[in-house]
């Protein structure tokens, strides 16, 4: 019971965890029933395979719960019917460590009534099942209401009838046999082991949302989605030493179906001569990441410590993603604005007064947007889950905040008439709000590639992979470590750095924020597990950027002795 | 229906078991029903109520193993829970680890891991709690966000080799943030108990709005090693990373014989039997403890007992899973729910006084490991830091960010308070010289 809420804290936290505490599934399952990313029950893999309820059938049990809503006194109302897929490996050096295989189903129902809002849900999907949630959420909103201080206004949501989505997939990873998945990641193993790291751990993890939504707007929305999520992490020791030093995938996980695992040339991107370091788009080679991984962490072995100081630092997309998610990302969520995430992620520096005030967040060539469309991101949905249609909308204009990222029933604390269409929930059985969009920095116009971005730079650190993160509750003070690290002199790639990580404040990093390769370099970073709300949900989300320079910025050396 | 009796649970566990054709066959019940509401801005925001039961069978055929689960007992759901089990055992690999599942076990009595007070918890109850926290800041006119959760369960085991299991439980857990208006003063307080007789929303709140109102524009200090006095809430956390949390998490056998822990010895090895620490530093488990009553047996249905983990300084047992106990010839430990920190009698306010010079730190966030070799961790102080001077807080200073390792804060320590349960487990306040800050940030 205890210890559930830290698992999911915010982001990433769970990602390196994952990979050591699930490793003991069968016994580990039993006191973790609901994982955030194998929710639900575990089944066999061709469970995984079977269609879910037909759509007429969703739309006649959504309208039991519309009505039931409406007749015991609701405003509004919205039914989810929700069947959460998920499967995952597991593998150590020559071992299978675990297979899960889960599948939860059920409906929740959110109402407004006296003007409160009430949520309840259930596994029961039945008309019967749905009515009695129904009645159950507005009784909840009108036992809250006695306290509540506002009354909910929602931005107005016209219906779209019966509508669907699917996400563009070219294959779904459920219909690939388990051997070949095991194959796949055993195979990756033994090139790890031949090329002599220690040890390595891999997992492949895929997730489909089938989703039916209905409101009393008038839309019957069904959705269906996929994710996918290849990632290892190899050890190399020195046991005279005793110095280890890991480093983990490349990849991302993606909006995409098994497809993702088929290398294709165009989706590579390469890094700065001299670093051996390979960028990835829309498909993954993770042979290939996995050889470089082996050779790059024997490498860090022996690695140079870094002396602290000034440096200018060029930026991977894969380490970037995660600075502009927790520099930009979070402190653009307007409930954190506003104080309603105060006891649990924080709130923001960036205020509707900080705002007002037209304070530079980035200097002239930082354009920033929001987006729940980009394909292969896992942020791309058609609608979001109140029935919104999504759309990208701009938060960073030429380093100027122009907008926050809100849903429906916060549109108007900020006198706007619409939501962004980025409210989201983890399950059918938690209720949805605000969660961030996809964040991305737009890649430069001019062109610009990454050697000729190295070529500018006099003493500085080029970062690849993202590793150690950590940022305060209100956004300005973070620390980032990396995967590797390169040294750069005089515009070369001169070898390989250890112990580095920055510290910078987000107004001072993105102020000095000098050059951004242009499109061609540009690639999606996402994770799964961004953890917000009590209790805390995961939400998937994408960061597309294009390799970029910051000039100037503090680098301290993280190597300590202990007894 | 979710919280069955032992013979409630153990009479579905045996029907599981009559259902099983596998070569072994593990069967657990795992039931909570409680309730949770949220606040923010001193007005309800959240409210919500959960109850389940389910049950997973793990079968096994040889070194296959798989795992089924389901939430309906009636007799056709738990043929076909068990079929499932079955069928994914013959299709899982073998595993190179594989072990036996454990026969008949011994578990400690007179655990105290529920209390009615708990279980009686009602919608009501929930609202008056949080309703005494608001009320308390309205007044004050500071701004309070709290999350107030309980719940009760039980957890019962039964295999095919005659291992029988059955424990209930008991939490609540809450927590405040406190913010002045004027966005420059912020306080937190939390806690949590087996029996929520004990629990009083009104008085952690008050101890938050007074952090809150007492750290109002806080001033800059130089970063740099500081004399600090670390409570509780800064060396554990219900809700991050934490400290001390990290280091009990990092007592694994296997990392440390692989050479990939702060543990692993030169040369190959682990450190065990090594003095690490302080000699006042003394950490062990035991799920008995009248204040931090937990589980008697883990997940896997070994005992979980008394155990020494650090003493006097000296790492004296590590943990490890049944396969790498029997492959390197080590006690057979599973790895703890709750532990103790061994302290003194001296409070907080009784180390303030203590000190000359240095900072109290209420509460350490977004702590995130930054080198495994040395354990070494970053993050922020966060709502209340405050410098000490001549045993007095003289006023707030604004947050830092640190990177310490627990390693290396366990030798530097200058006293050890008294132990309060937090989490789960008990921890005292402690004052540790050469605390590593190394840069401000502007957060309140």
């Amino acid at each position: 019971m205890r210890g559930l809420a830290e698992s999911t804290l915010h982001f990433n936290h769970m990602k390196r965890r994952d990979f050591v505490g699930l490793t003991g599934l069968a016994a580990g399952a039993l006191f973790l029933p609901s994982f955030p990313s194998l929710g639900g029950i575990s089944v066999d893999p061709a469970r995984l395979l079977e269609p879910g309820a037909d759509v007429i059938v969703k739309k006649r049990l959504a309208d039991a719960g519309l009505n039931a809503a409406k007749a015991a006194g609701a405003s509004y109302a919205d039914v989810r019917i929700g069947r959460y897929l998920n499967q995952s490996v597991f593998t150590r050096e020559k071992q299978v460590q675990g297979i899960a295989s889960t599948e939860s189903y059920g409906v929740g129902v959110r109402v407004i009534a006296n003007g409160t809002w009430g949520f309840a849900s259930t596994n029961i999907v039945t008309e019967a099942g749905i009515a009695k949630v129904a009645q159950l959420a507005v009784q909840i909103a009108k036992a809250n209401s006695k306290v509540q201080k506002e009354k909910v206004q929602l931005a107005p949501q016209k219906g779209f009838g019966e509508v669907s989505w699917k996400a563009p997939i070219q294959q779904n990873a459920f219909e690939v046999p388990i051997k070949d998945k095991v194959d796949l990641l055993l195979s990756v193993n033994a090139k790890a082991l031949d090329l002599g790291v220690s040890f390595i751990n891999s997992i492949l993890s895929q997730v489909n949302e089938q989703k039916y939504f209905a409101s009393t707007d008038g839309s019957y929305i069904d959705q269906d989605i996929h994710r996918i999520y290849p990632s290892f992490g190899v050890t190399a020791i020195d046991r005279t030493s005793g110095k280890f030093r890991s480093r983990q995938a490349l990849s991302s996980p993606m909006g995409l179906g098994y497809e993702y695992l088929t290398p294709k040339a165009a989706d590579k991107v390469a890094g700065p001569s001299g670093s051996n370091i390979v960028g990835y788009k829309n498909s993954y080679d993770m042979l290939e990441d996995v050889a470089a991984a082996a050779k790059q962490v024997k490498e860090k072995l022996t690695a140079k410590s870094v002396t602290p100081g000034k440096y200018d630092l060029v930026l991977d997309p894969h380490h970037l993603g995660l600075t502009i998610h927790e520099s930009v990302g979070h402190p653009l969520e307007l409930d954190r604005v506003l104080g309603y995430e105060a006891n649990f992620a924080g709130t923001s520096f960036a205020t509707l007064e900080w705002k007002a005030k037209n304070i530079p967040y980035g200097s002239k060539i930082v354009n920033i947007v929001a987006d729940k469309l980009q394909p292969g991101s896992l942020g791309a949905v058609g609608y979001d889950d109140e029935g919104v249609k999504t759309k990208q909308w701009n938060l960073i204009q030429e380093g100027r905040l122009v907008d926050y990222e809100k849903i429906r029933d916060q549109a108007h604390m900020v006198g706007q008439k619409e939501s962004d269409g980025c409210c989201y929930s983890q399950s059918w059985q938690d209720v949805q709000f605000q969660r961030m969009p996809n964040v991305s920095l737009q890649p430069g116009k001019a062109k610009l590639s990454v050697d000729e971005l190295v070529k500018n730079v006099d003493k500085g650190i080029y970062i690849a992979g993202n590793g150690s993160f950590s940022i305060d509750q209100q956004r300005y003070n973070f620390q980032f470590g990396g995967q590797v690290f390169y040294a750069i002199e005089k515009g070369q790639i001169t070898g390989m750095l250890e112990d580095v990580a920055y510290q910078a404040n987000t107004q001072e990093f993105w102020n000095s924020c000098n050059a951004i390769c242009d499109e061609s370099d540009y690639r999606l970073f996402g994770a799964f597990n961004d953890g917000k709300g009590q209790p805390s949900q995961s939400s998937a989300v994408s960061h597309g950027s294009s390799t970029t320079r910051f000039n100037g910025v503090n680098v301290i050396n993280t190597a300590r002795k202990i007894g | 229906m979710a919280i069955l009796s032992k013979d409630e649970a153990q009479t579905i566990l045996r029907k599981v078991l009559s259902f099983s054709t596998a070569d072994e066959c593990d069967a657990t019940l795992n039931g909570s029903t409680g309730g949770n509401v949220r606040s923010a801005r001193n007005s309800i925001s959240t409210a919500g109520a959960s109850d389940n039961v389910s049950l997973a069978v793990e079968s096994r055929f040889g070194k296959r193993a798989g795992t089924a689960t389901c939430n309906e007992f009636d007799e056709a759901t738990l043929r076909r829970c068990v079929q499932r089990a079955e069928e994914i055992a013959r299709l899982a690999p073998e595993s190179p680890e594989y072990m036996p599942l454990l026969g008949p076990q011994a578990y400690l009595d007179g655990n105290r891991s529920f209390a009615a007070a708990t279980a009686a918890i009602d919608p009501d109850y929930r609202a008056r709690q949080i309703g005494a926290s608001m009320a308390l800041c309205d007044q004050k006119k500071l701004s309070s966000a709290a999350f107030l959760n309980d719940s009760v369960g039980f957890v019962a085991k039964r295999n095919s080799k005659g291992l029988e299991a059955y424990q209930q439980l008991s939490n609540i857990t809450f927590s405040v943030t406190v913010r002045t208006p004027d966005g420059t003063g912020s306080g937190y307080a939390s806690g949590d108990y087996v029996d929520a007789a004990k629990f009083d929303a009104a008085r952690f709140t008050k101890i938050a709005a007074d952090k809150a109102a007492s750290s109002m524009k806080a001033r800059a200090i130089e970063p740099g090693k500081y004399t600090v006095i670390l409570e509780p809430n800064a060396l554990l956390s219900n809700v991050d990373t934490s400290l001390i949390g990290a280091l009990m998490q990092s007592l694994d056998a296997r990392n440390a014989d692989e050479g990939r822990s702060f543990l692993s010895k030169k040369g190959g090895g682990n450190r065990k039997g090594e003095k690490m620490f302080d000699e006042r530093v003394t950490i062990y488990s035991d799920p008995l403890n009248p204040d931090i009553s937990d589980l008697t047996f883990s997940g896997d249905g070994r005992p979980l007992q008394r155990t020494t983990w650090i003493d006097k300084g000296v790492v004296k047992n590590l943990y490890a899973s049944r396969y790498w106990a029997q492959k390197a010839g080590i006690p057979d430990l599973p790895r703890p729910n709750g532990w103790i920190m061994e302290g003194g009698t001296q409070s907080t306010a009784d180390l303030i006084k203590g000190t000359a010079k240095g900072i109290l730190v209420t509460r350490l966030w977004y702590i995130r490991p930054v080198d495994p070799q040395t354990l070494l961790f970053t993050g922020l102080t966060r709502d209340g830091t405050f410098y000490i001077e001549n045993g007095q807080i003289k006023f707030p200073v604004k947050n830092f960010r640190f990177n310490e390792s627990p390693v290396i804060m366990l030798n530097n320590i200058e006293a050890i308070g008294k132990p309060v349960r937090l989490n789960g487990n008990l921890v005292p306040p402690l004052k540790i010289r050469d605390f590593t800050f190394t840069s401000l940030s502007d957060a309140v």
